[in-house]
């Protein structure tokens, strides 16, 4: 079942989703080597909760955090610890979600740990644009098969490959909704997108094979041949036309700016 | 945080149909119909209600299946 949203929905979406990516800004002015995952955690829930908002993930199936975080080969969902302390050259790709006024938002974002290889930034860059072609397919009268293709296209012509196990999905009253929204696919194919929908796409690339490995806590992923993965998410809401990006990458990139000067 | 989707599954075939084909019951309660893939086709594995099996699923169509294993 597909709930479509009305236009006044989709604005206490773009509350949430604005609240993730203020947290995700707030946590991208934190990272450096030194800083445990779970100082990133924390700060994340005290940032959201200041916010009057709750974390979205906190308790979600059992998830014991307020954010994913996932180092270098691991894909999603990781869980923060104090013992994962961030090293030169890492990456973490950070997934943040708020709860506020009965609508989730969801967001993530893979940053950079100080100087990190060149291979690894071309990675990130190509998944970043890759999660942008996809957004550009998100408009009425599409399927989700074009998304899916967009990416998969995109990332496979460079020589990254997609993982299929972990997908996007629908965004709403729930954190999973459907549609089920894969990062691959064949153009034409797939459910119809409708004005009202919204959906949350996220590409999962990895620099080498697209197999993944699922880590004894069960929840952390990591990829089987423990090459880097990144990891983009936007919530969007599909219209007429274009497609409108609720989250917000622009206080993390105006962060991530002011930091490097 | 991304949903993990059902490319693997075990279930339990519930009915046989015509043509090769099962109702089979998934770990999640879903109930879909699967082909038995041709490699156990070629090696005459017998499927049987009851019997436990590996489907494999596509996120486009959650109604179908693929049986690729049965276990003993």
């Amino acid at each position: 079942m597909i709930f479509l949203k009305t236009d006044e929905e989709i604005e206490l979406l773009r509350i949430s989703n604005q609240i993730v990516a203020k947290a995700l800004a707030e946590l991208a002015s934190m990272i450096a080597p030194g800083v445990t995952t779970a100082q990133l955690d924390k700060r994340a829930e005290e940032f959201i909760r200041d916010h009057g908002a709750v974390p979205g993930f906190l308790g979600y199936n059992g998830f014991p955090n307020s954010i994913c975080t996932s180092v270098n080969e691991q894909i999603v969902h990781g869980i923060p610890s104090d013992k994962t302390v961030l090293k030169d050259g890492d990456i973490i790709s950070i997934d943040c979600g708020a709860y506020i006024n009965g609508f989730h938002g969801d967001s993530a974002y893979t940053f950079t740990v100080g100087e990190v290889k060149q291979e690894i930034l071309d990675l990130l860059r190509i998944t970043k644009e890759s999660l942008y072609l996809g957004i550009e397919q998100a408009v009425e009268g599409k399927r989700l098969g074009d998304i899916g293709n967009a990416i998969q296209s995109h990332c496979e012509a460079h020589g990254y490959s997609v993982v299929r196990e972990m997908i996007g999905h629908g965004v709403g009253r729930n954190l999973h909704e459907s549609p089920e929204v894969p990062n691959y696919g064949r153009k034409g194919y797939g459910t119809l997108l409708k004005s009202g929908m919204t959906i949350a796409i996220e590409p999962m690339i990895n620099l080498g094979k697209r197999h993944l490995v699922f880590e004894k806590d069960g929840w952390t992923t990591r990829t089987a041949d423990r090459m880097p993965s990144a990891h983009f998410e936007h919530s969007v809401a599909i219209r007429k036309g274009k497609a409108d990006i609720l989250s917000s990458f622009e206080y993390v990139e105006h962060v991530l700016e002011t930091k490097i000067n | 945080m991304a949903k993990q989707t059902a490319i693997e599954q075990d279930g339990v075939i519930i009915e046989a149909l015509s043509n090769a084909m099962f109702r089979v019951e998934l770990e999640n309660g879903h109930v879909i119909t699967a082909h038995i893939s041709g490699k156990m086709r070629m090696h005459y594995i017998r499927i049987l209600p009851g019997d436990k099996v590996k489907v494999e699923m596509s996120p486009y169509d959650l109604s179908k299946g693929r049986i690729t294993f049965r276990y003993k």
